[in-house]
């Protein structure tokens, strides 16, 4: 078994050649992802776009996008997820982030900010309507059949028919179902409020040290992919570890947590991919790391095949 | 010098102009369909590329409408994805102002216009009802009558943001109350392109008032003429110029070897696009009942239409028919004297192709179109994804160019630029 690696990249840059030198850096080191981060009230680009633009000139990389939920329409971050996942042919993620920041609020006018709790509820119910939308085309709905002059087969159409506190969602999506199925979800988690909480596959967790990391690796369900966050340079604080030494005391630390936490791998934040192509040289050389040859995001990081829930509940 | 005529290429949509029965017919999901396209249009060196947007799939005697193509990608994360396969070309895409917001899609539209280096454009349209609602958070919120003040202010917001050059702005008016800092610098075009399609006197004024281009759907030399006229005589109330709105009519085409050859092949596609089951669907979007029991091959019903404009049996686009008795009859009239089958006459009034004929008689007719200000350009919507306009950048755009009313290469970067617009 070998760990996997992707990478966080934060910067505000509109122009889109230092997005594509640095995704492409990363996409030829052979990296699992990389993600975008994002926020409303950031300096900076909407970070979904900024995977697309780079989507059609990468080969291998999963793209995972922050996207928040709190003042976003359910049904547009579906699609446009869905269509990330179609221009890059089954790479696709979501970073989910919710927003308490007043400030952010005034800028949408919609509404005052919610507790912590309330956004976390909202958060879990929109991922509930962006997986249905998901599924809301079966895979063989296409049928284009000349004969009845029929292009699709509605029975394999679904109406999600989702009624939640913050919205209600009928469905079907507008996009057909994706290649991956379900691109894969992921999250920031900080402790149980948001891991227990959310229907994510991935959870990127912020482990102080390696028995930290064990730790928390115990806590959350099995079935989902734990990574930890780790800092590379940089002295102002932040959640996650940082990390100022050289490359090979990174290398040290990543696989002394790798041998004792049960951790399924690492994201490196920087500042610039730069930062960490001489550690994953050394990765390489030791064997820890190797470049997976799966060709969508979900088989890279060995998630299962997703199953359609409305296919499955029409053959129960 | 004679003026430039503006060309843009349609993605082929979800209507029944799309053919899909076709065995030449390419995926209408797949990337490589949106990159083809493109690709040609930026060969033929077209000004801008189009993308409509998807709210809720088409319903009508509610079930989900299954015999024209069905499904289609978000406009954003494509146009912003096609960035990266052209240089030149201008992307412009269907957003809704109704289930959109002012700073988030400011935000999108002007990282597309950096990402593109300043190629983006916006198609402003609303939806008012409860129909398309039933997928936001806000459901069917905006009264039909408040559809154009929606729109205006939506606009007028997006521009206030997009100046701010990244700073402070505190917004508010009848749809919007939003205040902070606008987290994206000034874009290439400063203000991406505005489109408009809207054609009621309110959508008139709107287009007259604040957009850049217009997609019109006056295609008739003498309607086109004046809908053209109508316009631009609005303009001076605004201080705005003649040429700072461009009228740019949807069109279709159907090239042939000789005009015969044209015309054979034009009745072909309308057998394809008007499937006997379609027929009775695009009869039953006039008549607003429910028609299945009826023969295609048949002659018309002799019960008249429903008239209830509120509980109609399609949803999901827009209404055709504002006097559905009238046209009724007309069809009914149309039908006896030319002894026609239902689907005869479907195919007949109906979608028809609005060029068609050799490379040179269309090249002759789209000039003649642009020179006598019927409009500034054609928004041409083939019948095939992904390969329907490679006749035409093979074989009209050399006789444009050779007449020097069409460019043999870009001369700028911009979007703004191809069009001829500040």
């Amino acid at each position: 078994m070998t760990l996997h690696l992707g990478v966080a990249l934060s910067g505000d840059s509109f122009a889109a050649d230092d997005w594509i030198r640095q995704v492409r850096e990363a996409d030829e080191a052979g990296l699992d992802f990389v993600t975008f981060d994002d926020t409303f009230g950031r300096h900076g680009p909407d970070a979904v776009q900024v995977a697309a633009r780079v989507a059609p000139l990468t080969r291998h990389i999963g793209l995972i996008p922050v996207a928040t939920t709190t003042h976003t329409e359910p049904f547009h971050l579906s699609t446009a997820l869905a269509t990330l996942d179609w221009v890059s042919r089954g790479r696709a993620g979501w970073q989910v982030r919710v927003s308490g920041d007043p400030a952010e609020a005034a800028l949408l006018g919609r509404r005052a900010p919610l507790q912590v709790d309330a956004l976390i509820a909202e958060a879990s119910d929109a991922i509930e309507v962006v997986r249905r939308l998901w599924d809301s085309w079966e895979d063989d709905a296409i049928i284009s059949d000349v004969a009845t002059g029929r292009y699709i087969d509605r029975e394999k159409l679904h109406y999600i028919d989702f009624a939640g506190e913050h919205f209600s969602v009928k469905g079907p999506s507008i996009v057909p179902r994706p290649p991956q199925g379900q691109p894969v979800v992921a999250a920031l988690a900080h402790g149980p409020q948001v891991w227990d909480a959310l229907d994510a596959d991935v959870f990127f967790v912020t482990p102080a040290d390696a028995d930290d990391a064990a730790r928390k690796v115990r806590t959350i369900l099995p079935e989902k992919k734990i990574f930890a966050d780790i800092r590379v340079g940089g002295h102002i604080p932040t959640d996650a570890a940082t990390f100022n030494g050289t490359t090979l005391q990174l290398a040290d630390l990543i696989q002394n947590w790798w041998s004792v936490s049960g951790l399924d791998g690492f994201r490196l934040r920087v500042s610039d991919i730069s930062d960490v192509s001489d550690l994953v040289t050394e990765l390489r050389r030791r064997g820890l790391f190797q470049t997976s040859r799966h060709r969508t995001l979900r088989d890279r990081l060995g998630l299962p095949v997703a199953v359609n829930r409305y296919q499955e509940a029409g053959r129960a | 010098m004679p003026k430039q005529i503006i060309l843009a290429a349609h993605f082929p949509g979800v209507n029944n102009t799309t053919v899909w029965s076709d065995p030449r017919a390419g995926s209408q999901i797949e990337f490589d369909s949106f990159e083809y396209l493109a690709k040609t249009a930026e060969r033929g060196k077209f000004d801008f590329f189009f993308l409509a947007e998807g709210l809720r799939l088409r319903e009508q005697r509610g079930l989900i409408h299954d015999l024209d193509v069905v499904g289609r990608p978000d406009t954003l994360t494509v146009l912003t994805a096609l960035a990266a396969v052209t240089t030149h070309l201008g992307l412009a895409g269907t957003l809704n102002a109704t289930y959109h917001e002012p700073y988030e899609l400011a935000r999108q539209l002007a990282t597309l216009d950096h990402l593109s280096g300043g190629r983006a454009a916006w198609n402003v349209v609303t939806s008012p009802g409860a129909f398309f609602g039933e997928n936001f958070r806000r459901g069917g919120f905006l009264d039909h009558a408040d559809r154009y003040v929606r729109a205006g202010e939506f606009i007028e917001t997006a521009r206030k943001l997009w100046d701010t050059d990244g700073g402070e702005f505190a917004i508010r008016n009848s749809q919007f109350d939003i205040r902070g800092r606008f987290g994206v610098p000034r874009s290439p075009q400063g203000h991406p392109v505005i489109l408009q399609a809207g054609d009621s006197d309110g959508g008139r004024e709107l287009a007259a008032k604040h957009s850049d281009a217009i997609f019109s759907r006056h295609h008739q030399l003498d309607d086109a003429r004046q809908f053209y006229r109508n316009i631009k005589d609005r303009l001076p109330a605004y201080g705005r110029t003649e040429d700072s709105l461009k009228i740019i009519p949807g069109v279709s085409y159907v090239l042939g070897d000789s005009d015969a050859d044209a015309q054979e092949k034009a009745h072909h596609i309308r057998r394809q696009q008007v499937s006997p089951q379609t027929a009775i669907l695009l009869l039953e979007q006039l008549w607003n009942t429910d028609l299945s029991g009826y023969d295609a091959e048949g002659p018309l019903p002799d019960i008249d239409p429903v008239l209830d404009e509120d509980d109609t049996i399609i949803k999901g686009r827009a209404g055709m028919y504002p006097d559905r008795l009238a046209t009724a009859a007309e069809w009914r009239a149309r039908a006896e004297a030319k002894n026609l089958s239902i689907r005869d006459l479907i195919i007949e009034v109906t979608g028809r192709q609005n060029f068609i004929g050799t490379a040179s008689r269309i090249a002759e007719q789209l000039n003649e179109y642009v020179q006598t200000d019927a409009c500034d350009g054609f928004i041409l919507v083939s019948h095939l994804t992904p390969s329907g306009l490679d006749d035409f950048v093979d074989q009209v755009v050399p006789l444009l160019q050779e007449r020097g009313v069409f460019r043999t290469e870009y001369s700028g970067t911009t979007l703004r630029g191809h069009l001829g617009l500040a």
